[in-house]
């Protein structure tokens, strides 16, 4: 059942991406910008959470997830540490995701060879 | 006899419309299916780690690194564009779209030297989607700071 919701919900936040491309100029990198920020929004408005509980990784694996794991975050340290939190939260929180892509990222490019097009 | 032949932008307009409601009966739910799976596969992994013992953050964050994973390692074997040509915003929206987007001009730009070319080019979506992302955080966290005060 987890696994249903999981794909339903995470399967409807990637069908929105793809009316986004086909029916909007939206380019691929303004669509992944535009998700972690509305992430941030829906996070901070409380709405993200609810999706998170029913869906799981339904709703941590899109970029929203992100987002709303950004605002999740600078929440923490605010709470801990008062205004200065909101200078590490969102980097912290988000640290462990960007850090393997871009080690993973050096990493492909030492090993393998760039396709030709 | 003249017939009423469209202007060369309208032109391009009709066509432009007639294919996009032809694509989206094909690209939206194959974006719903693709994205759903790695959504899915993410929830398995998830679940494995919690019995792994892991706190759910941690259980989550580790679901975030091992997709990441996956997918440097597919954009590596050139994989990856296969999947996203099928999978449209069903491979772009997940954070496996993140990677991929990380990972793809890492590769390609290596020919331009692993500092300016690799270690440069490794942030051209990524920089904006952090960024922006940060930004938002940033702005969030100083509204939540004035509210509680």
């Amino acid at each position: 059942m987890d696994f249903l919701k999981a794909f339903v919900i995470g399967g409807l936040i990637c069908a929105v991406g793809q009316l986004l491309i086909d029916y909007t100029k939206l380019t691929p990198a303004r669509i992944l910008v535009s998700y972690v920020v509305a992430g941030v929004i829906l996070g901070g408005f409380g709405l993200y959470q609810p999706v998170i509980e029913f869906a799981g990784a339904g709703a941590t694996v899109p970029l929203t997830g992100f987002g709303a794991l950004l605002a999740k975050g600078v929440r923490k340290a605010v709470t801990e540490l008062g205004l200065i939190g909101i200078f590490s939260g969102g980097l912290t929180a988000a640290a462990a995701g960007v850090t393997a892509a871009v080690v993973f990222g050096l990493i492909v490019a030492l090993v393998f060879k760039p396709k030709s097009k | 006899m003249e017939k009423h032949m469209p202007k060369p932008d309208e032109y391009q307009r009709m066509v432009k419309e007639a294919s996009r409601g032809s694509k989206s009966y094909k690209t939206v739910p194959l974006a719903f299916l693709v994205g759903g799976a790695i959504c899915a596969a993410g929830e398995g992994l998830r679940k494995l780690y919690l019995m792994a013992g892991l706190s759910p953050d941690w259980a989550t964050a580790m679901v975030s690194v091992s997709l990441i994973a996956a997918s440097a390692l597919l954009t590596g074997l050139g994989v990856y564009d296969n999947i996203a040509k099928v999978g449209g915003a069903g491979t772009l929206v997940p954070i496996t779209g993140f990677a991929n987007a990380v990972v793809s001009p890492a590769l390609e730009f290596r020919s331009e030297g692993m500092i300016l070319g690799t270690g440069s080019k490794l942030f051209v979506i990524a920089g904006p989607v952090i960024a922006y992302g940060l930004a938002a955080s940033w702005v969030y966290g100083f509204i939540f700071w004035l509210i509680n005060r």
